[in-house]
């Protein structure tokens, strides 16, 4: 080591300039007693802990999780941000969600490498097509920039793209979304989890909730495996597990749980700068900043509590990916994994209150929960401090389907299920 | 490749059967509040253990009962509808 740098060593060690500095401050014990507790130490929770913390001076908060920090589904989505919906319910949350990534690396004080890549849609069949137009339409009047384009202008922008007649299904056209990126998934929540411990809110990892305590309709606590706690309100935010939770709570969800998988494959030099989905080949791909391909497809054919890989899966989806890009030819897979989706009948979270009273619920989050990570932990917040569903999340209350109030949004979901 | 048995076809790729869903019992329409129904309609068990589901082979149209759990992926039996409910009503009589 050059002799010179011992100098920034000895600032450091005398000053304390430039000092390392944990990036969590774990909390030993669990306390008796909590204002909050959240089920659940993914993106979706760490969110809202923070955001209780910073929005609502609420940091008595603690967050539980089975496993260990953003080790479920916010280790396995592969990390696409839209907000090119269908219904104006959708793109207006997706919106905001948009709006709060863009800013999220200053807010957190941590490169969460939020990149805007622009995001295709393509359409091969007259019906993908006017579903384009129609979400083109709805994005635009909603102040989303997303705008229909045809083969040429798509060769254009996305010159790696096959667009030529000779394929099975050739692209017909896109839709074409500018503002759709990709963000550091582990970033994110590392982020959230980082700024609440800083101030105060504790997280406890491979704390299991057993059981939810309730008296006379109201939640009152959680007996965990490290011990009964109490809690004024509680959170549960666990996509995959949402229904084995809220059962714990007594309530029934709309919802089926359903591994959706993905893969990479080994990285290479950037050679592919868009984020392309075909909801009619059923994949999807983008490049990470890493250099590999990230790729997935539709949900598999049924309902399953387990992350297990097929082989079914990538033969479809390698089908599909070179017909699109030729040049995976030359790739081999490097990794691959599964997540378990909440899947609605309508392709729309659940969100806020629930029939138990201080009961709040964050499910449904089926193969969109990523994108929403801030703008869901920001309005479930406020749906926590203040007891009352924002209106921004009124559109996706658990009663909806009670009223037949369905979102309708699987003409927008990434890929056909 | 995932085989599955189907009652009247025998064992057979996964690919051709489709999931139907949970085996669960329709309340009386004419009968029933509005909540009931649409409870019944929208919200599922969704149960992380063993589970009882209609299943459809696509290529004959064949719908059966497969026993199934869900945390380890595995097929524990299939039967024809008729079996399943001769033996269902067995037990509850």
């Amino acid at each position: 080591m050059p002799f010179a740098l011992l100098k920034y060593a000895a600032r450091s060690a005398l000053k304390g300039e430039h000092a390392a500095e944990a990036h969590f401050r774990w909390a030993p014990d669990l306390k008796p007693a909590y204002d909050v507790v959240i089920i659940g130490a993914g993106g979706h929770g760490l969110a809202a802990a923070y955001y209780l913390a910073t929005r609502h001076g609420i940091t008595d908060i603690a967050v539980l999780d089975k496993g260990w920090l953003a080790g479920g589904n916010t280790a396995r989505n592969t990390t696409i941000v839209r907000a090119n919906y269908l219904t104006p319910e959708g793109v207006a949350f997706y919106k905001e969600s948009v709006d709060l990534f863009r800013e999220l690396s200053n807010e957190l004080d941590i490169n969460v490498m939020y990149t805007e890549r622009g995001h295709f849609t393509l359409a091969h069949t007259d019906a993908a097509l006017n579903t384009a137009r129609w979400r083109a339409e709805v994005n635009k009047h909603m102040g989303v920039a997303s705008e229909v384009i045809g083969p040429d202008e798509i060769k254009r922008l996305c010159p790696t793209l096959n667009v030529s007649d000779d394929v099975h299904l050739p692209v017909l056209g896109a839709l074409y979304h500018p503002p759709g990126a990709i963000a550091r998934h582990d970033a994110v929540a590392w982020g959230y989890a980082k700024e609440a411990m800083r101030r105060g809110v504790e997280v406890h990892t491979e704390t299991a909730v057993n059981k939810i305590l309730i008296e006379n309709g109201r939640a009152v606590g959680v007996e965990t495996s490290r011990g009964t706690i109490h809690a004024g309100r509680i959170l549960q935010a666990v996509a995959g597990s949402s229904s084995v939770v809220a059962k714990m709570a007594g309530l029934k969800l709309p919802i089926r749980t359903i591994p959706l998988q993905a893969c990479v494959s080994e990285p290479v030099k950037p050679i592919l700068d868009q984020i392309v989905v075909s909801g009619s080949l059923h994949v999807y791909i983008s490049q990470s900043a890493r250099g590999e391909m990230v790729m997935g497809g539709a949900t598999d054919a049924y309902g399953l509590y387990s992350t297990r890989s097929t082989l079914d899966f990538k033969e479809s989806l390698m089908a599909h990916m070179l017909e699109l890009f030729p040049f995976m030819g030359e790739l081999k897979v490097l990794r691959q994994w599964a997540g378990m989706a909440d899947m609605t009948p309508d392709f729309s979270p659940v969100m806020g209150l629930t029939p138990v009273e201080n009961y709040f619920i964050d499910a449904g989050w089926g193969t969109w929960g990523f994108k929403a990570t801030p703008v869901s932990g920001l309005r479930m917040a406020e749906c926590v401090a203040t007891g009352r569903q924002p209106d921004l999340l009124k559109p996706f209350a658990l009663d909806r389907f009670r009223s037949f109030d369905l979102v309708g949004e699987k003409g927008a979901a990434s890929v056909g299920h | 490749m995932k085989i599955m048995t189907c009652p009247v076809n025998g064992p057979r790729n996964i690919a051709e059967f489709v999931w139907g869903g949970e085996v669960k019992s329709s309340p009386d329409p004419a009968a029933c509040s509005d909540a009931e129904w649409t409870d019944h309609l929208f919200l599922e068990a969704n149960t992380a253990g063993v589970v009882t589901e209609w299943w459809l082979h696509a290529p004959t149209n064949t719908w059966f009962i497969a026993q199934r759990n869900t945390i380890t992926d595995e097929i524990l039996d299939t039967m024809t509808a008729e079996t399943f409910f001769a033996r269902r009503s067995e037990t509850l009589t």
